[in-house]
């Protein structure tokens, strides 16, 4: 009876601690400055993953760079690590406004909802929900969405990929199995969701590869996950099983160029191209290059002009103009020729020549596409008045109308494994 | 057995094992306590040494860190004590379900399902009920989506003896799937996979502030429930025939209790708490729906209810103890750039200290030299 009794004391005891040390410190955060000098930016970032994941690495790396251009000392940026997409991420907003953040950057498609509730509660805090896509439609002005156009570096990337399918069909290293019936070269591709930002991607390199050989067929199997090395492994193998020669990814692991690598050391003919970071040193003799962005530019764009005392655009978003997108340095595999023609393209696309979803480009339903009409206040439909037609001068203008990628189109030459 | 014992001796050598071990009788409190006490402390020690030696940081600063992280601010408060209701909840679902040595792995799907249907009724019913109303068909409805998905079990356990281990188990892998049908049915924006925040501008459905604090309600709540359930175990013929049913089936049928029928019945308040669990998590905390909703604490309850030997006070102690962890070790991986593993084997040490000091109230070690002597 008394062991049931000190049990229930001592567990008492430790709920009126709790609450007694609640009601102490709530006390001392009363009243903090909120009128500092602009030098003084106080600077958070909630991560999805840390630094052993590939496209947080990225992000930690460009708040560094940026950082560093901006001579900010360590302690005017409080990190978060592997926040997941639930409460956590509102729970740590609303941490970092605690401590005095000025700015809070999440890097995550699934951090957007809990940002928005944060910016609800605080607006005097300008809230960043990178690659998200409801700034505008919220209302709230103290939420921003920002991306980079990195289908650009996926395109580029997918012109690296064709340069090697063209050495391969010249020295005849493809076989029936890499054919489909229609006589076109097999792709393989690993995406995570079968959202528009994926889509968006792999159409990019779809038509990067097309560029440079024109008879080729692309494969999708989604993994329905960000980072899941053995997912996306599996994924590998199943597209190569089934003939494709070149496998490019929208995942974050190194799971896809490992399969690669090792299919490649039983004798399959296969490449992969990467995306995030350099993957010569998981598959050094498969690996192309990889697309990747160049987040430094955003970040300092956005801190700068923070500390000028201006207000962030709802919708950033910049490309090889900028350099805010780039491919990773070309892997020893690659073909000959193939730096000299990534140099003319970039060019193009810098000087606006080039543009990646020419609609003369691409068929939907054996169909040259003139119009599409994107959803912008996110209700689902493309109907409303604020909903704005995306295709004039003869392009999809991706990424203009806002940050986040739109493209979704289902184009003719892609198939999609294993989405509705 | 002694003369068993002799005889071996007698025909060949009998070799003594160095140690040998022994049920203790039962122990002071205070004892018990104190070699507590000493396992948590000594478990600090070991990290502290594995702390310097990986990172050669000063382990008394790793320790305050993780205390920052959990108590650090009112906020930091706030949300550990969210936390610790969540999983305490769910240790209450699982206590009379394995004080009956009813093997209830599937919490993880109860506390979905109950979550299920308070988003449901969030989204469907949220502009269309009054606030009062909103809240009895939440409560109502989660309550029964955990009772049928733990009472499913339980009712082929009672007719056909099947095994409840791998039944509740599988049925989380059912309520995970449902829950990915859902997300994808209710994703806003479209197309994102996502649910989102639900009626984040109307908070139909959210839990009041009480007293002026966000997470006041789910305490109420869930205190309540641990008072409930621990006088529901310890005090009522329910709770005697989960007990006995526990011991020995075949004493419970000799009684003349009806032992399928408090399996199912059991399970019916097991899986109703563990969805309530769910209510509790999408309506007063995330309010939002995913398949980790349940985020793995339907089996970290797991643990936490044999730590307590069902004890829903003492569950108190042991979830409060879990949460202080995660949120110290999520703290010490920001500030100090460890990453979550490091910060994992220190939770992993004082876990092992602390299960490992039951070995020690619970049994004593004869080593060799005092055999000699009693013999």
């Amino acid at each position: 009876m008394s062991r049931k009794l000190l049990s229930v004391l001592l567990a008492l005891s430790m709920v009126f601690c709790m609450f007694a040390f609640a009601a102490c410190s709530e006390k001392k955060e009363e009243g903090g400055d909120k009128d500092k000098a602009n030098e003084d930016i106080k600077i958070g970032a909630i991560l999805l993953g840390d630094e052993n994941e590939g496209y947080t690495f990225a992000h930690i790396d460009g708040i560094q760079k940026a950082a560093k251009a901006l001579n900010l000392k360590e302690d005017q940026i409080v990190w978060r690590y592997n926040v997941p997409e639930n409460e956590n991420c509102y729970d740590a907003a609303m941490e970092l406004v605690d401590a005095g953040c000025d700015v809070i950057f999440s890097n995550s498609f699934g951090h957007q909802t809990f940002m928005q509730q944060a910016a609800t509660e605080v607006p005097e805090v300008t809230f960043v929900a990178m690659t998200g896509d409801t700034a505008v439609s919220s209302g709230l002005d103290n939420l921003c969405n920002a991306f980079t156009k990195v289908y650009e570096s996926r395109y580029v990337s997918g012109v690296v990929a064709g340069m090697k399918l063209a050495e391969l069909v010249k020295e005849e290293k493809l076989t029936d199995k890499n054919y489909d019936a229609d006589g076109n070269i097999l792709i393989g591709y690993v995406g995570a969701y079968p959202y528009a930002e994926v889509v968006s991607g792999y159409t990019a390199f779809f038509l990067g590869i097309q560029s440079v050989v024109e008879n080729v067929a692309m494969q999708v199997q989604f993994t329905n996950e960000w980072f899941n090395i053995t997912k996306e492994s599996e994924a590998a193998n199943m597209l190569m099983a089934s003939g494709c020669v070149i496998i490019g990814q929208h995942a974050d692991s190194t799971g896809a160029p490992s399969a690669v690598q090792a299919a490649h050391e039983k004798g399959t003919v296969a490449y992969s191209v990467g995306y995030n970071i350099d993957m010569q040193s998981v598959a050094p003799d498969v690996a192309l290059t990889s697309a990747t962005n160049n987040w430094a530019v955003y970040y300092e764009y956005a801190i700068s002009t923070l500390q000028k005392g201006e207000k962030l655009p709802q919708n950033w978003a910049e490309g090889y103009e900028k350099d805010a997108v780039k491919i990773t340095e070309l892997g020893s595999v690659c073909a000959e020729g193939t730096a000299e023609k990534v140099e003319e393209v970039v060019a193009a696309i810098k000087a606006g020549e080039l543009h990646v979803f020419d609609t003369a480009k691409f068929t939907v339903k054996g169909e040259k596409v003139d119009s599409c009409v994107i959803d912008l206040n996110n209700n689902f439909e493309t109907t409303d008045p604020e909903d704005k037609e995306a295709i004039w001068d003869g392009y999809f203008h991706e990424s203009e109308l806002r940050s986040a990628p739109s493209f979704a189109l289902d184009i003719d030459g892609i198939t999609k494994l294993n989405a509705d | 057995m002694q003369s068993k014992a002799e005889t071996i001796s007698a025909k060949k050598k009998y070799r003594e094992p160095l140690a040998r071990i022994a049920k203790r009788d039962a122990m002071p409190v205070l004892l018990s306590w104190g070699i507590r006490a000493a396992a948590v402390l000594l478990s600090l020690i070991v990290s502290a040494v594995v702390i310097y030696s990986i990172t050669t940081m000063n382990p008394l600063k790793v320790y305050g860190a993780m205390f920052e992280g959990a108590f650090g601010s009112q906020r930091k408060i706030w949300i550990t004590v969210r936390d610790t209701m969540s999983l305490l909840c769910i240790g209450i679902a699982l206590a009379p379900a394995f004080k009956m040595r009813f093997w209830n792995i599937g919490a993880e799907g109860q506390v979905l399902v109950g979550g299920i249907a308070t988003a449901a009724c969030m989204i469907y019913l949220g502009d269309v009920l009054p606030t009062y109303a909103l809240f009895i068909v939440m409560i109502v409805s989660s309550c029964l989506a955990g009772a049928l998905w733990g009472a499913i079990p339980a009712l082929f356990k009672s007719r056909w003896g099947t095994n409840e281990t791998l039944f509740t188990l599988m049925m989380n892998y059912v309520a995970i799937q449902i829950t990915s049908y859902c997300v994808a049915l209710w994703e806003n924006p479209y197309g994102s996979n996502y649910v989102g925040i639900i009626n984040p501008r109307t908070k139909a459905g959210w839990f009041p502030e009480v007293f002026g604090k966000q997470y006041m309600l789910n305490v109420i709540i869930v205190l309540t429930l641990a008072v409930g359930m621990f006088i529901y175990l310890r005090s009522t013929k329910h709770g005697y025939e989960i007990s006995v049913v526990g011991q020995s089936e075949n004493t419970a049928r000799y009684a003349g209790i009806n032992v399928g029928k408090v399996f199912v019945r059991t399970m019916l308040i097991s899986g109703a708490v563990a969805g309530l669990t769910g209510f509790i998590a999408v309506s007063g905390s995330s309010h939002t729906i995913s398949v980790n909703t349940a985020g793995g604490r339907g089996f970290t309850a797991i643990i936490v209810a044999w730590m307590a030997k069902f004890n829903t006070l003492t569950m108190m102690l042991i979830s409060l103890l879990l949460i202080f962890l995660e949120k110290g070790a999520n703290e010490i991986a920001s500030n100090f750039g460890l990453n979550d593993f490091a910060s994992q084997i220190i939770t992993g040490i004082i876990l092992f200290f602390i299960i490992g000091s039951e070995f020690f109230i619970n049994y004593r070690i004869i080593w060799r030299k005092k055999i000699r002597e009693a013999v």
